[in-house]
């Protein structure tokens, strides 16, 4: 197992740097640059502007610059927002994005999980059909339609919660954007875990644990459990990179200060240091996650192999 | 039959459609001519009152979007893009309202502030939001059955490089790619949007399809009635033709039925960005965006578009439910 | 001879399942006794109810599609059928103990066998940890496990065939129970594990004087290991009678078939016996008896009439017309 840890964590940083040069070389073979404005610049001011940047060096030197630095953790300075360090506006923004990203997945967790189960557990019942068809709902409404319906209602209607602002991540206004975040997962997990569970129940090991005079709520909890979750734990590690990064809508509908908003004006902006920075964090985090979650999914099935 | 990491860890929400896929994999072999499991699976189908609706649906939805705007544009005379000309009606009206405020049946979801009927454009938002959602599904199917199934048929070394890769690429943070592809190259032209989503979203989801297909064509590979098609002589494309092929369309089927909501809510998430469909065409996830400006004044503007997207979405869910229910009776409720 | 009360008397169970294709009579009105100390064997084809018997008897049957119509089954004098569900849980694993013929499938995959076997102890008799492992490691011991301290705290998966079943019997062991079901247990086994495990579970009862019933459709098996046999055809009683009196004198064709079925690798004969024909669709049973499409004894009346349960002597009955001419030794045709 600690092999392939570290074989993994080995893996991990050729893959970001492959990502990196594939993300640099869009950005360099796209049309348009950071500095260009409707009239366009006289030619002089351009070649400064080219000199200052380094952008008059052939191409290898600077792709070499570039990987030099990353490796360092060096990403440069944002051309588009007032010469702020990008590691700066990393160290602000990953906070919000990834506490948000986090808080929304656990609750998509700690209710998708019961609802899954209770609704295996009760199959056919009124409860079964009600939740699973207000899932069926969950992932087939797009957040930036449930986002603004939620802060229709319990903001300009009901007046029980405060509408799109920032106040922190333990405050009121946190509500509704971790709902709105966290409704696709929780109806994904309740579906997972209900078909899990419900493939477990069948199987011939709860049989055998019924036949031993075992307590239901025992044989759910400590029997069928592990192997039900399991579609849940698979889903989990690209589930939580998309999270963390696809917090996008909600960032804007909500006016979040994430790192979403960001990585799209960056992209719009032709900000490379910015882009690429925030290119590496997400990947750094999504390489880590499913790394964990390969890690759990080892813990829990014991018949997978490393 | 250990299964090893990579091989458990599916791309995002593919996941559940995995499930649902691995699920009919175990269907009973289909017999040569296979025609009675899908008959048996239609009336199971058929049985199924919510994938009914959602067949039902579907069918509506999608007949509206391709009749709908002409019948609109020779009865009223409106289009998508029809801006009225007198000053005083380029603004929102509430839906089934003249602009004295009494009772009309001119505009039924209303008019967006810059005085357009938004029927005319849902109806075109349902055009090029499902046009996007079946193109990009094809995309990723044709793709991801042709690696699949080679990798799947030819087996070995080549299998093993061929899913390396795959492994690979899953690891990548595909909506972060797509999205720097979007903003980077984007903002030409409409079309040129379009044909840049059809690759893009196709390029996101072929990776899932390429493992089904090649697990579906490994575990058939190896069975009894491939060996015996082979003793008796049958040439290596009828084995592909007759036996391979009918008993992978059923996760096929599934996948591609459950992912092509998976894709249009992509588009719609991506056109809400500003990443998607450009103006002047629409879907959606744009209309969305535009409505969502005036939320608290005029709700319609987001309202319509939203429930016509969730309502279909719904539809295709559960129709893709419904098929894999049929297609494997084990899952279903007895 | 003086009665003693039987251990177990199962009495006109009814177990029916409700499925797509019609009512299943899976079990239509079987009774057997069973006495203390004694080894019941269970005789029949796939289909024929016995593995449903036996799950009925302990109210393992999934209900739905399954349920129990009819019958009471007395354990110890109470009907099993009428008890709740907290009762029923004291005698399951505790007095009643099961093992399954798959054990692969029937252990669980992610469980330590410590922990499958500890909890066994720790509910029904108290048992602390400490005390449970010991008893745990002890039981391994006895069921012939290599190294038990050690290998208590492997997986299912690290185990071969034959020892997840001996860890299947320790299980059923532990508490020392009245009455062992053993269900096929070694039809998913190697024939040289069969001969083993069947040692050991019969070794077991003579340590233990556990009562069994074992089923199986393998006559072999039962010929050394039981009393009494219940031959089970569609889901009724058609022969019952002590072993040796069953091999050396049927009362039933049907039972004279499987007896022919069986190998003797002594006889010069070219050709294996086969009763002709396949056992009837258990959701469209035809009138009169069952077995009459496949049956050498075969007249009109049988096809007419459902077959009386004939005694042959106190010990001995049969489901048959012609129950005594087969008793008799008369031939087929005759």
């Amino acid at each position: 197992m600690i092999r392939f840890v570290l074989r993994r964590l080995l893996v991990t940083i050729p893959m970001i740097l492959v990502v990196v040069t594939l993300t640099w070389g869009l950005i360099r073979l796209a049309p348009g640059n950071f500095y260009a404005t409707e009239r366009g610049l006289p030619a002089a001011v351009e070649q400064n502007i080219r000199a200052k940047y380094g952008l008059d060096q052939p191409w290898y030197v600077q792709y070499g610059r570039m990987m030099a630095n990353t490796l360092r953790g060096d990403m440069g300075t944002s051309l588009s927002y007032d010469g702020q360090p990008v590691n700066e506006i990393l160290r602000r923004t990953i906070p919000v994005s990834a506490g948000l990203g986090l808080l929304a997945y656990l609750l998509a967790l700690t209710v998708g999980v019961t609802t899954g189960t209770l609704a295996a557990l009760r199959q056919n019942s009124g409860l079964d059909y009600s939740s699973m068809g207000l899932a069926m709902l969950g992932i087939s409404l797009p957040n930036f339609v449930l986002g603004p319906l939620l802060v229709l209602l319990f903001s300009l209607t009901l007046y029980w919660l405060p509408p799109a602002r920032w106040d922190g991540l333990f405050s009121r206004s946190m509500v509704l954007p971790v709902l709105t975040l966290s409704a696709i997962y929780m109806a994904y997990i309740a579906r997972l875990t209900r078909a899990g569970m419900l493939e477990v129940l069948r199987s011939d090991y709860i049989r055998t644990a019924r036949a031993k005079g075992l307590r239901e709520r025992h044989i759910v909890i400590r029997h069928a459990m592990r192997g039900g979750i399991l579609p849940v734990v698979s889903f989990s590690g690209p589930a939580l990179a998309i999270l963390v990064t696809g917090t996008v809508v909600v960032e804007r509908i909500f006016a979040i200060p994430g790192v979403g908003n960001y990585f799209i004006q960056a992209n719009l902006n032709r900000d490379e240091p910015l882009i690429l920075g925030i290119v590496v964090f997400i990947s750094v985090i999504i390489l880590m996650l499913n790394l964990l979650v390969d890690v759990a999914y080892g813990f829990i099935d014991p018949r997978v192999r490393y | 039959m250990s299964p090893t990491a990579s091989s458990t860890r599916e791309s995002g929400i593919s996941t559940a459609v995995t499930e649902a896929a691995a699920h009919v994999e175990r269907t009973p072999d289909a017999e040569i001519a296979g025609t009675s499991l899908w008959r048996s699976a239609w009336r199971r189908l058929l049985r199924n009152r919510l994938a009914v609706f959602g067949m039902v649906m579907i069918g509506l939805i999608v007949t509206a979007s391709i009749v709908g705007p002409p019948i609109i544009r020779t009865t009223t005379g409106y289009t998508y893009d029809s801006i009225p000309a007198e000053s005083s009606l380029v603004r929102s009206f509430p839906p089934l309202r003249a602009p004295d405020g009494s009772l009309s049946a001119a505009h039924p979801m209303g008019t967006d502030s810059s005085g357009r009927d938004i029927l005319a454009r849902v109806l075109l938002g349902g055009r090029i939001s499902l046009m996007v959602g079946i193109i990009a599904t094809l995309v990723s199917l044709v793709i991801g059955i042709a690696y699949g199934a080679t990798a799947g048929y030819l087996g070995g070394h080549v299998d093993d490089v061929m899913m390396r890769i795959v492994d690979v690429l899953y690891a990548i943070p595909y909506m972060m790619v797509v999205i720097v592809l979007l903003a980077l190259f984007g903002g030409q032209s409409a079309i040129g949007q379009l044909f840049l989503l059809f690759a893009a979203l196709g390029a996101v989801s072929w990776l899932t399809m390429a493992r089904i297909v090649r697990g579906q064509v490994i575990s058939l590979k190896n069975r009894e009635f491939v060996l015996a098609a082979r003793a008796g002589g049958v040439s290596t494309r009828k084995i592909i033709q007759r036996h391979l092929i009918p008993n992978t369309i059923g996760p096929v089927i599934v996948y591609a039925t459950l992912t092509v909501p998976s894709v249009m809510l992509q588009e719609a998430f991506l056109s809400f960005l500003g990443l998607g469909v450009q103006a002047p065409l629409a879907s959606w996830g744009s209309l969305a965006a535009d409505g969502i400006q005036n939320i608290a004044v005029f709700p319609w503007q987001l309202l319509f578009p939203g429930i016509t997207m969730a309502l279909t979405l719904v539809s295709l869910n559960f129709l893709g439910d419904g098929l894999r229910d049929a297609l494997d009776p084990q899952t279903r409720k007895t | 001879m003086t009665a003693v009360t039987p251990l177990l008397s199962v009495r006109g169970l009814t177990t029916y399942f409700d499925l797509e294709e019609g009512v299943v009579k899976a079990v239509d009105g079987v009774s057997f006794d069973l006495e203390r100390g004694k080894t019941l064997g269970i005789v029949g084809e796939s289909g024929s109810g016995k593995s449903v018997t036996n799950l009925s008897i302990l109210r393992l049957i999934p209900t739905p599609p399954g349920r129990i119509v009819s019958g009471q089954i007395l354990f110890d004098g109470k009907d099993i059928l009428t008890m709740s569900d907290d009762e029923i849980r004291t005698i399951r694993g505790r007095r009643i103990a099961m093992i399954f013929q798959d054990p692969m499938s029937s252990l669980n995959p992610f469980m330590r066998i410590s922990r499958q076997l500890m909890e066994i102890t720790q509910l029904h008799l108290g048992y602390g940890r400490e005390q449970a492992h010991q008893h745990a490691v002890r039981m391994l011991e006895t069921v012939g496990i290599p190294d038990p301290s050690t290998r208590v705290a492997g997986y299912p998966h690290e185990f071969s065939g034959g020892m997840r079943q001996r860890v299947m019997i320790a299980m059923a062991l532990s508490c020392s129970p009245e009455l062992l079901i053993a269900d096929e247990p070694t039809t998913a086994l190697d024939v040289t594990i069969q001969a083993q495990i069947l040692e050991l579970i019969k070794k077991l009862k003579e340590e233990t004087g556990t009562s069994v019933i074992l089923i199986t459709h393998d006559l072999g098996v039962v010929a050394g290991m039981t009393d009494e046999i219940v031959v089970m055809y569609a889901g009724k009683v058609f022969e019952r009678a002590p072993t040796t009196e069953l091999f050396a004198k049927p009362g039933n064709p049907y039972t004279k078939g499987l007896l022919r079925s069986v190998p003797d690798p002594t006889s010069e004969q070219g050709r294996l016996y086969q009763i002709p024909g396949l056992p009837p669709d258990p959701a469209h049973l035809p009138p009169g008896c069952p077995f009459a499409p496949r049956c050498d004894y075969v007249q009109e009346i049988c096809r007419q009439e459902f077959p009386p349960f004939v005694s042959l002597n106190e010990r001995h009955q049969s489901l048959c017309h012609f129950a005594a001419e087969v008793y008799g030794g008369q031939p087929a045709g005759a």
